[in-house]
């Protein structure tokens, strides 16, 4: 019980109230974004788009220490290769006649080479791991900026045009009918998924995005059967799975991104089983 | 009088492949129903869409309320073939039936009188009762009705049915096709089905669709002329005014 005490006040732990509270922040963004991509089943979608931010990372850090650009941030560089891989691939969808995951894992080996690429060239030391597996001693005050930011433009177009989203979601060919502009709507989603990625990878890294992304909604899933609380409880859920993920890594002394992701994997898990369990008695 | 649906010589093809439609005309006044049947893959659904104006003719004219298919979309109910949608979408029946509300400017929520119309939607297919349910937990039949109430929600004056009756419950089915009944007093009801279904006035046509189509009334209806559109016997059995047409087989 101390030491949980000596984690809210101590100045050593400081890190990792930050990595908490930018976790928290992170984690309405997460509700409505992990949401939608496990009701529109576009998770290798979003994994495409998440190594493709690999290569804007990698271009920006080759661009910062070669030509000397210091405005062009890796972050920066992440936001540009996951919004391209994940508009690329949408449109590809939208359009053409292309076999969709064919395409899907073309982008994301691209991505992932452009980046290592370009990391090759790129002289001094580089932190590959970090971004691969999540490093939370690298967040920073513009991290925790950033993702406040964007929980106002997930959450506000999210209420606004929730009947639209809702009706996209489900049947959109049905919504275009009724004169929704479901190919704007779904090329915003997949904008704002690809905002959430590049953000999460600061917490948990590349490899394990696609995991936050999906399971707390996948749970979310089995105790809701609306949207709208679907998309609170998966918030909810990302919260408790990153603070307590983050807790326990530090207790143990475990990498922190698997410790998080391991605990969203055991909570969902426990979920199938209860519905499993429920449905033969009821 | 403008028709409800006016086809002229439209012809249709997919990329550069065979025509899925050729030289196809076809007129439906207003007080007319019809059923659209034909083999598989002989262009029913397509025929569907272009009324719909998802996709446009090759050559030919289309034209629906004398105005084109995008234009009158506004009229026009649709219920898409049920095995297009996520089954687990979680969403409950009242938000179903309120899709068929939306428009390009529906922010926030709905408004009541939306609520209300999705409402005598759900009681019109008999499904009132089941509103605050999830869509998900239904069965196959409850499912279909709810997307019936989804199409007419809007108020259309033309509702097109792609396979209503594709996943009725056993037992359901009278109650399904007088529910049918209703409606077709109300607008003009154009189902699809692989199954010949069933057609109930005398002013209703039977649209045959096997690459070209052919229209007959569906009180000279015989089973001769089921047996022409498919290529192979059908059985016939005459009920009440209707007439049910089972598929046997379904091979050339």
């Amino acid at each position: 019980m101390n030491q949980l005490t000596e984690l809210f006040t101590a100045p050593e732990w400081a890190f990792l109230r930050f990595a908490i509270l930018t976790g928290i922040v992170l984690s309405p963004a997460l509700g409505v974004v992990g949401t939608m991509v496990v009701t529109r089943r576009i998770s290798s979608l979003a994994g495409a788009s998440t190594h493709a931010a690999l290569g804007g990372f990698g271009l920006a850090l080759f661009l910062q220490r070669v030509c000397e650009l210091t405005w062009f941030t890796p972050t920066l560089g992440a936001a540009l290769g996951a919004l391209t891989a994940a508009l690329a691939v949408g449109l590809v969808s939208m359009y053409a006649k292309e076999r969709e995951d064919t395409v899907i894992g073309a982008v994301w080996a691209l991505g992932m080479s452009i980046g290592l690429l370009f990391l090759d060239r790129t002289p001094g030391y580089v932190d590959w791991q970090g971004y691969l597996f999540g490093n939370i001693l690298l967040l920073n005050q513009t991290d925790l900026y950033l993702t406040a930011a964007l929980d106002v433009l997930v959450l506000v177009p999210a209420v606004l045009f929730f009947p639209a989203l809702l009706a996209v979601s489900f049947d959109d060919t049905f919504a275009r009918l009724r004169g929704v502009p479901a190919g704007m709507i779904y090329l915003g989603m997949l904008s704002l998924t690809a905002l959430t990625i590049v953000l999460l990878i600061n917490l948990v890294g590349i490899m394990l995005v696609i995991a936050l992304l999906t399971l707390p909604a996948a749970a979310a899933g089995i105790y809701t059967a609306h949207l709208k609380s679907m998309m609170g409880l998966t918030a909810l859920f990302s919260a408790v799975f990153i603070t307590a993920g983050l807790l326990l890594s530090c207790f143990l002394e475990l990498p922190s991104g698997p410790a998080v992701v391991v605990l969203a994997s055991i909570v969902y898990a426990l979920s199938m089983f209860w519905k499993k369990y429920h449905k033969k008695r009821g | 009088m403008t028709p409800v649906i006016e086809i002229q010589d439209l012809s249709f093809r997919y990329n550069a492949a065979e025509p899925v439609l050729e030289n196809v005309s076809l007129t439906v006044q207003r007080g007319q129903s019809g059923c659209i049947v034909g083999p598989n893959g002989g262009g029913k659904s397509t025929l569907l869409k272009l009324m719909l104006g998802l996709l446009s003719a090759d050559s030919g004219t289309i034209k629906i309320f004398g105005t084109d298919p995008v234009n009158a979309r506004k009229r026009i109910g649709y219920m898409p073939q049920y095995h297009q949608l996520d089954a687990d979408f979680p969403a409950s029946v009242l938000e179903v039936a309120l899709m068929g509300r939306i428009t390009a400017n529906t922010l926030f929520t709905y408004r009541k009188h939306d609520r209300q119309a999705a409402m005598d939607a759900l009681s019109e297919v008999g499904i009132a009762d089941l509103a605050g349910r999830s869509f998900a937990g239904l069965s196959g039949g409850q499912r279909q009705r709810v997307l019936i109430a989804r199409a007419l929600a809007g108020a259309p004056d033309l509702l097109l049915l792609d396979e209503p009756t594709a996943n009725i419950d056993p037992g359901a089915e009278e109650q399904f096709y007088a529910t049918l009944d209703n409606l077709r007093k109300k607008m003009t009801v154009i189902t699809v089905s692989h199954d010949l279904g069933f057609v109930k006035s005398e002013t209703d046509l039977i649209i045959c669709v096997n690459r070209q189509v052919n229209i007959h009334q569906a009180a000279d209806f015989t089973a001769q002329t089921a047996d022409e559109v498919y290529h192979h016997h059908v059985s016939m059995i005459k009920h009440d005014h209707s007439c049910f047409c089972h598929c046997h087989g379904g091979e050339k």
